[in-house]
């Protein structure tokens, strides 16, 4: 099993540092997302729940693009037939497909957050940078795990564009909730810490799903 | 033989005593809300809403939650009808969750002087569990495949199912440190109060029941008549191709002969 | 700050109530309407099959039962 979404993961990687559909775009878009909320809030430094809510909301729509291309390459190319004919574990195709989407997802973070403190953050990040790191990784699990099962649900849709954020966007706000929860005292001018309240929702809401997208992706593979 | 008949219940009896004890029971709620439950100090005549506007936000969670596990019957079976109880039960609580919002709007209107307001957890919970539940529908319709649409809709059901608790938590836990509940809470009622509201919640969960009765008596008699009109057209056309298929249009409902059974090689049901 | 808020006269909150009660009155109406519609044409189609059924005379086999009561 370990074996086999280690080699799908690899696969999944190669193809997206051979032609950069995701990434690129995701960080474009979070940077060009930073611009218009200048403009829209008229603002040229946020701290606090505003900080939180603008790198929150950028992030999220960022990683909705990574879901919409998630399983477009296998759908179009056959890959599915492929690998249900392999005798694996379907569930190693959900893990590979959730991990590769947790690494743009990291990517996307290593430039857009150092891209947010240079161009909207007011107070400096330095101390509260490893909490932040912790409710970033969290939310991006639950990102992940969802993404991957949405994407999964969209792709052999008619209108696979549209009902992919259609049906993400309203199972992401419980990890927006706690993570803008979480990060407004880390990005306030005074610093603060993140509560602890807010991490144990993310942590839950990450297993719970973590768990039914692995119980049900199986039914989503049949044909 | 038609496979699906053997499964139809006669629901006549059944389906009557549901609609005549929903009668009398919102009924009996009604006039226990006017003339017998006592006026709140605070909110004075404006709480009655509380009866009308809990029962219905209850009625229509559970209506998730049963359409949740009425999709795990479907896919831990392949049988159709269980898919069939679950979208009549999703499309039914989203009406639900509607009625829920537009009452709860009218409270706050009158409570607070805006027809929305953030601070009740209860509302804005509503509102994210309509906006993914309206995704149901165009889900459905956009499978053409009936088989696929049914296990599509099961694994939505079933996730969407587990988010609703989820999400009440996280609103909750979101609003608890703005403001205190204004528009009421169901604990600490007067006895009075907290009978009339427990006959209100039996009287709604009935219509819930009696409503989605009729949907499925409906689409049975539906799928019955086709499959009558089905085989009166392969009498009539023998001789002639007689297997042209009855024309339908094309539906986000789910169908009974449609839908086959998840295990490969199945034959699909029907004549 | 959120004080509790003063009781609205009757007659203001007698609107809103009443407002929230017919509101889903109506609503059940309206599912009753499309439901009677839908029964109607259940009814035209059945009429339509039964007199369909017995304009076919040349069907050796016995007569077919009637369609069993649609409840």
């Amino acid at each position: 099993m370990r074996r086999t979404v280690a080699a799908l993961l690899r696969k999944e990687l190669l193809i997206e540092l051979r032609s950069w559909q995701s990434v690129p775009a995701m960080c474009l878009f979070a940077l060009t997302t930073f611009v218009v909320f200048h403009f829209a809030l008229n603002r040229s430094s946020v701290d606090g729940d505003e900080a939180a809510g603008i790198l929150w909301v950028t992030l999220l729509f960022a990683a909705i693009l990574g879901v919409n291309r998630l399983f477009v390459a296998d759908a179009e190319e056959g890959g599915f037939d492929g690998f249900l004919l392999a005798p694996v574990d379907r569930g190693a195709l959900l893990l590979a497909k959730a991990l590769a989407l947790l690494c743009y997802l990291i990517a996307l973070e290593l430039v857009a957050v150092p891209a947010f403190a240079l161009l909207l953050l007011g107070p400096t990040l330095g101390g509260s940078l490893p909490q932040l790191i912790l409710v970033l990784a969290l939310g991006d699990l639950g990102v992940a795990v969802i993404g991957t099962l949405v994407a999964a649900l969209a792709v052999r849709t008619r209108a696979r564009d549209l009902l992919g954020p259609l049906l993400a966007l309203p199972l992401f706000v419980p990890i927006v909730i706690a993570g803008a929860r979480a990060s407004a005292p880390l990005l306030a001018l005074g610093g603060g810490s993140a509560a602890a309240r807010w991490l144990a929702t993310l942590a839950l809401y990450d297993l719970l799903f973590g768990l039914l997208a692995y119980a049900l992706f199986d039914f989503l593979l049949d044909d | 033989m038609n496979r699906s008949s053997r499964h139809l219940p006669h629901l006549g009896g059944y389906l009557g005593a549901l609609s005549v004890a929903t009668a009398a029971l919102m009924a009996i709620a009604l006039s226990l809300v006017f003339f017998y439950a006592p006026l709140d100090a605070e909110q004075g005549f404006l709480q009655k809403i509380f009866y009308l506007h809990v029962p219905l936000a209850i009625v229509s969670l559970s209506g998730f939650v049963i359409a949740a596990l009425l999709a795990i019957m479907h896919l831990r079976t392949g049988e159709a009808r269980w898919d069939m109880r679950s979208y009549v039960a999703i499309h039914m609580s989203l009406i639900f969750a509607v009625a829920t919002l537009i009452t709860g709007s009218i409270w706050a209107r009158g409570s607070w002087g805006h027809w929305w307001v953030w601070s009740e957890p209860t509302l804005v919970s509503f509102l994210i569990v309509f906006l993914l539940y309206a995704t149901y529908q165009p889900l459905r319709f956009a499978i053409e495949d009936p088989e696929r649409q049914s296990r599509y809709a099961s694994v939505f059901a079933i996730t969407a199912g587990a988010f609703v608790p989820m999400n009440f938590i996280a609103v909750r836990l979101a609003s608890a440190y703005l403001h205190p509940r204004v528009l009421g809470s169901t604990s600490n009622l007067p006895p009075q109060m907290a009978f009339t509201f427990v006959v209100s919640l039996i009287a709604i969960a009935l219509l819930f029941a009696t409503l989605c009765s009729c949907e499925l008596t409906a689409k049975r008699a539906r799928m019955q008549l086709r499959a009558l009109r089905r085989a009166a057209e392969a009498r009539a056309g023998e001789g002639e191709d007689a297997l042209a298929p009855a024309r339908r249009p094309r539906s986000a409902a789910p169908s009974l002969q449609g839908a086959g059974t998840l295990a490969a090689g199945a034959p699909r049901g029907g004549a | 700050m959120l004080a509790e808020l003063p009781a609205l006269p009757l007659h203001e909150a007698g609107k809103y109530v009443a407002g929230a009660y017919v509101v889903v009155f109506v609503l059940v109406l309206v599912y009753v309407a499309i439901m009677a519609v839908r029964l109607s044409r259940i009814q035209r189609e059945l009429a339509q099959l039964s007199s369909s059924q017995r304009a076919v005379p040349d069907d050796p086999r016995p007569s077919s039962p009637a369609p069993p009561p649609v409840s």
